[in-house]
């Protein structure tokens, strides 16, 4: 009996030892899809290496809005995870409120004003302060295309919004689904500003980043609204809210011929064993080759109790920059590093156009924040883009004219 | 032993007897006591909480700015929740005609004392025991248009057949009926199936006597007397349809676009996605005030039922 109970107090001793000196992590994000599990894996394995607990806090949904309501109830309750996938202007929001921790003096270790470009650090700072540690960053006007498809149906790759009426047609006719397309909300946004970035960065800008009457009301406007109308009838009649990676799966399989879609699709090709430039190909959108629309990845910090979590979780802000992290999440997600001068050679053909856009699109001033991902406008405002997008294309009554009127009165609205 | 017990019970009955009866006396009302606070709080107090909300301007967490009724104002030029009202109409309508026509039929067919009528009512009951969420996604595969029933049709040979009104916003909402129909008509017929067991059955014969057809019998007699019942089954039905929310979300996610978005749905995406909580609150009282117009009429009718007896 004596032994038992000795064993039992050493062994409780000793975990109560363990506990201390090593850190748990809760991590909340969404990735949960094939690539970006293996992705999230990585910062996993790294982190127990580092002697600390990952506890994983997944919630499914592409967009992330589930994440995000489960965040908010944990926030309200006093109970936030130790970070949380948020990104883009939501990181303001959350630090308004005073939730996020200070990461400077790891910032600061690690030279992140260096290594990191001036657009990308800027986001992860709330009032001159470092509250987020960049992931990755993705770009969104990117089409992934099948050349099987292609060459079955004779049509060539797209390099504008009219070329690419003509192809569609062509595969169209020979049989096979133009676009794979996923009907929410958010994937018809994503198909809608690569449309609109093809008028050219400056108008994107001053539509959807400065927002103004102008431009939302502008002849173009409606030109990208007519465009994206006729991208209606290239998709196939089980659209309907469909997930991206089941359309992105169309794409593989060769029952469609192309998608628009972020780099993430990447991943998707990747899990199931294609090649770049032999089983699919990547262009930018159409009319989109000069320009990048980013989306980038951030873990925020949120501000936990206890010397052993925030010891934990300050190293995982330190090892979410390290470049052998950078390097591996980003192999398996599809997306860049946000470190600059990376080693390139691992990369493929698609992930290398991307990082040369990225830093020729950073001095051309054509580098611009993707709307339909929460980077541009804060969630009210994206609603309200949104309800009116997703709408309009599925309302075939609808006129480009009413839905550009619309939306100048939806943006006005929720603002 | 026995002495000693018999004296200390008398002793306490003696000597406590005030005090168990008081106890007795008190004991259903600290048995009640936590419910009733439970209730209070997490019912009534946060129905009032969200009333306060919805005159703020709260966005991303609750905040108590108070701006007046700009919430509503904004709510009825929204566009979307104008859709979420009218296919509340039209799914609440269609939902409990079609199931309350469909439940009485049945019951009356069943009430013929057919062979096996127990495994028949088990047949029809039994969707009631599924969950929304898996009838949505069992019948989001069956509609899909390219998979599911209209491939079913075409492999069969019918090679034009087409079903596609899930993608259509015109007719989507129709498919939300359909499985809300499907899962709870059964039930209603259970309702009806015990109320038809209840009518006096003298009352049956003495109208067969004086010649009555089954069917005026069902018409003048049987179903005129599950007044009750009906009223029963009505506001269990509108309950249902107004916070209706599982449904949509697992068969459509209130696509195409917004086309078949209910009040519960518009509710959630703003007030928990889209950081717009007094939007979101200010729905909710619109909700909250439908469920009241039908609630309000039925415990009228049934206390005043009361006061009569």
């Amino acid at each position: 009996m004596k032994k038992i109970a000795f064993g039992l107090t050493t062994v409780a001793l000793s975990l109560a030892a363990a506990t201390s000196q090593a850190g748990e992590v809760e991590v909340l994000h969404w990735w949960t899809s094939g690539g970006e599990a293996a992705a999230i894996n990585v910062l996993k394995e790294e982190m127990v290496g580092a002697g600390h607990t990952w506890k994983d806090f997944a919630v499914a949904g592409g967009g992330g809005e589930s994440a995000m309501t489960v965040l908010k109830s944990r926030a309200i309750a006093g109970n936030p995870p130790s970070a949380a996938q948020i990104k883009g202007p939501t990181i303001q929001e959350w630090g308004d409120l005073g939730f996020l921790t200070n990461l400077d003096d790891v910032a600061k270790a690690g030279e992140w004003d260096v290594v990191l470009p001036r657009v990308v650090s800027d986001t992860m700072k709330y009032g001159g302060h470092y509250v987020a540690a960049p992931v990755n960053v993705h770009r969104v006007n990117w089409m992934w295309a099948n050349p099987e498809v292609f060459r079955k149906s004779g049509a060539s790759i797209p390099t504008t919004w009219k070329q690419f009426i003509v192809e569609a047609k062509k595969i169209k006719a020979a049989g096979f689904t133009p676009l794979a397309h996923g009907g929410q909300a958010w994937q018809d946004a994503t198909l809608f500003e690569a449309i609109a970035l093809s008028k050219g960065a400056q108008f994107y800008s001053s539509a959807f980043i400065g927002l103004s009457d102008k431009a939302l009301r502008s002849k173009e406007m409606v030109d990208v609204f007519d465009t994206f109308k006729q991208m209606r009838e290239f998709v196939d009649p089980g659209f309907s809210g469909r997930d991206w990676n089941i359309a992105t799966s169309m794409v593989i399989n060769g029952d469609a011929a192309m998608q628009i879609m972020g780099d993430w699709a990447k991943g998707e090709f990747t899990a199931a064993g294609k090649k770049a430039g032999v089983d699919y190909v990547c262009y930018p959108a159409p009319g989109t080759s000069g320009a990048f629309t980013f989306n980038i990845d951030s873990l925020a910090m949120f501000k936990v109790d206890g010397k052993d979590k925030q010891a934990a979780q300050k190293d995982l802000a330190r090892l979410i920059l390290e470049p052998k992290f950078q390097e591996t999440f980003n192999l398996n997600k599809g997306s860049i590093p946000t470190r600059l001068n990376m080693p390139r050679d691992k990369f493929d053909a698609c992930a290398q156009s991307s990082m040369d856009a990225f830093l020729a699109s950073s001095t051309t001033g054509s580098l611009v924040p993707s709307m339909a991902h929460g980077m541009a406008v804060n969630s009210m405002v994206q609603g309200a883009i949104f309800d009116v997008v997703t709408n309009f294309f599925n309302d075939e009554s609808m006129t480009s004219k009413e839905a550009v009127d619309k939306l100048a009165r939806a943006v006005k609205a929720s603002m | 032993m026995n002495t000693k017990a018999a004296n200390s019970g008398s002793g306490q009955t003696q000597s406590g007897r005030p005090a168990r009866l008081s106890l007795a006396d008190w004991m259903p009302k600290i048995v009640m006591a936590p419910t009733v606070i439970v209730t209070l709080v997490c019912i009534y107090g946060y129905m009032i909480w969200t009333a306060v909300l919805s005159f703020t301007n709260s966005r991303m967490l609750p905040s108590y700015d108070f701006v007046g009724f700009d919430q509503y104002e904004r709510l009825f030029n929204n566009d979307r929740w104008m859709v979420a009202l009218t296919n509340l109409g039209v799914f609440g309508g269609m939902f409990i005609a079609i199931c309350l026509f469909l439940g009485v039929t049945l019951a009356i067919f069943l009430d013929q004392k057919i062979r096996a009528e127990g495994a028949l009512r088990t047949i029809y009951l039994y969707p009631m025991a599924i969950s929304f969420i898996v009838t949505g996604t069992a019948w989001k595969w069956l509609l899909n248009p390219t998979n599911g029933l209209e491939k079913m049709m075409v492999n069969l040979g019918f090679e034009d057949f087409t079903f596609n009104w899930l993608a259509d916003p015109d007719m989507v909402i129709y498919c939300l009926v359909i499985a809300a129909v499907w899962q709870a008509s059964g039930f209603v017929m259970a309702l009806f199936l015990a109320g038809l067991r209840g009518v006096d059955g003298d009352l049956i014969k003495a109208a067969h006597l004086d010649g009555a057809s089954i069917f005026t019998t069902y018409r003048r007699i049987i179903l005129p007397s599950l007044k009750p019942v009906f009223f029963s089954a009505m506001v269990i039905l509108s309950h249902i349809a107004i916070k209706s929310f599982d449904l949509v979300a697992a068969l459509t996610n209130g696509g195409p676009g917004y086309s078949s978005d209910l009040p519960a749905n518009f509710m959630y995406a703003h007030t928990f996605t889209r950081s717009q909580v007094g939007l979101g609150s200010a729905s909710a009282m619109i909700m909250l005030g439908c469920v009241l117009a039908i609630l309000v009429p039925y415990l009228y009718s049934e206390l005043r039922g009361e006061r009569h007896e």
